[in-house]
């Protein structure tokens, strides 16, 4: 069993420690790579998409030769600018700003506002409790009918999962719960 | 429970959020935009950069909140913007004009030569220089939720930044042997920050590197040297062909520890800023001395 985090910027290490405690509670023991180029992608059963800016995590990924490989990923969490990564349109249209297009939802950047708007704020997830914590975080604004809810937060979806893709617009590597973590390794 | 803002969370949440990545100094929208393309993770709004603030000399004061607001327009990364030390009446303002990061900036000429700004009382977030523990403890108990190592800023030469990088890392290692408090009075901060450093064995907050950082090597020996990112002030703007420099840094940084890549996007990149000795610049006019 591989999984590792994408580290070509953002909050890796945050990630790999979660991932590592929510292995750990499910009596897995595994190495968390961390993830910068194409080689390291193989061999890969599931990899995360860290909190980070969208703009650059896409550049980077493109000049690593990385976005197609990327989709080859059998699972794939992403958390805030991740979850950009993942969606299948994302608005406003940043001039070259690529996404995977593997869950079909339409996501808007900084969807809150600027980092004054940031909050944190008690979450009820499909998944059980946990505390979100949104910083200048992207909304989903839609989502097609294979995509599942799994959080809503004041009328706004903030947690998806269509087949072994899952997407949060908080940030669940700095809620002190593993359980989105655990969820994905389930997946 | 209604939402909360402006938490330590969320403060030093954002900051986690810019690991790995290159904040660059920009003048104007068009500069904004092409660091945006470049992969900037976020950028410094400023009327000159330090290598023009040097140049012109005078007194250097927070930016017209015009070209602030203009650049905030330009770009959907985060903006940070420069107050100087102590002026809190310029940190109010940055706060009013919504920015995303306020840096409580040496490079900017000090308002008060006792305090620096409370920065807890503020709801944006701070960024603030330190060369040493001492004063990286000392801005984050006054609620710094990131630490950013002076280096000598407007210099394009890194050796400054190098040793304020290690004092740091040196003197955290120093903390394991002596007695925490002795170390809590001699800097001057709670003896729960040290305990805390000590917990974790780095600074508390995000620490990124900066000042005189000229070349996508440069970057990376920061990031080699355990920065989590890199402030690239004069570096960029000042080189032949910016947005050239400003990719070629962003990749160096996210590669930092492949001397290969290093060696691929350094190649052609032009001019890089021209540069000074530290020995040529009087004591007086040294930018990491000031608001220690």
């Amino acid at each position: 069993m591989r999984y590792g985090v994408l580290a070509l910027q953002g909050a890796v290490s945050e990630h790999v420690i979660y991932l590592k405690k929510a292995m750990e509670k499910m009596g897995i023991s595994a190495d968390v790579p961390e993830i910068r180029d194409l080689k390291e992608l193989d061999g890969l059963d599931g990899i995360i998409l860290p909190g980070g800016e969208s703009t650059t995590l896409s550049l980077l990924l493109e000049k690593e030769g990385m976005l197609g490989p990327l989709r080859n990923v059998p699972k794939i969490f992403g958390t805030c600018a991740g979850a950009i990564l993942l969606a299948k349109e994302i608005v406003p249209v940043v001039d070259g700003q690529k996404c995977l297009g593997l869950i079909e939802m339409k996501v808007s950047r900084n969807a809150y506002g600027r980092q004054l708007e940031s909050f944190e704020a008690p979450l009820d997830t499909t998944l059980g409790k946990i505390e979100g914590v949104f910083i200048r975080a992207p909304g989903i604004e839609e989502v097609g009918a294979a995509v599942e809810v799994l959080a809503e937060h004041n009328g706004k979806i903030v947690a998806v999962v269509q087949g072994k893709y899952l997407a949060t617009t908080f940030h669940p590597e700095l809620s002190g719960s593993t359980v989105f973590h655990e969820h994905f390794l389930k997946l | 429970m209604e939402p909360t803002e402006s938490t330590p969370k969320l403060k030093g949440g954002l900051a986690q959020m810019l690991k790995g990545g290159v904040i660059m100094d920009v003048v104007t929208p068009v500069q904004a935009r092409i660091a945006e393309k470049s992969g900037a993770v976020a950028v410094m709004a400023l009327e000159r950069v330090p290598a023009d603030i040097r140049a012109h000399g005078g007194v250097a004061r927070m930016s017209d909140p015009i070209i602030i607001k203009r650049i905030m327009e330009a770009v959907h990364i985060p903006v940070m913007a420069k107050v100087r030390l102590g002026h809190f009446v310029e940190a109010q303002v940055l706060q009013a004009l919504g920015v995303d990061y306020i840096d409580e900036s040496e490079v900017l000429t000090p308002a008060d030569a006792e305090f620096h700004v409370n920065k807890s009382k503020f709801s944006v977030p701070f960024v603030c220089g330190a060369r040493d523990l001492g004063e990286a403890l000392r801005r984050i108990d006054e609620g710094a939720a990131m630490i950013r190592t002076k280096g000598e800023a407007g210099t394009g030469n890194i050796v400054e930044a190098v040793k304020h990088i290690r004092a740091i890392h040196r003197e955290i290692s120093a903390l394991k042997t002596g007695r925490p408090a002795d170390a809590a009075t001699r800097m001057r901060v709670p003896e729960a920050l040290v305990l805390k450093t000590i917990e974790l064995g780095k600074l508390p907050v995000v620490n990124f590197a900066a000042g005189g950082i000229s070349t996508p090597a440069d970057a990376a020996l920061c990031m080699q040297l355990g920065c989590d990112g890199v402030f690239v002030g004069s570096g960029i703007f000042k080189s032949s062909d910016p947005a050239k420099m400003a990719c070629a840094i962003v990749e160096a940084v996210a590669h930092y520890n492949d001397p290969k890549k290093i060696a691929e996007v350094s190649e052609g990149l032009g001019e890089p800023m021209r540069g000074m000795e530290l020995s040529d610049i009087p004591p007086n006019q040294r930018l990491a001395e000031r608001g220690i």
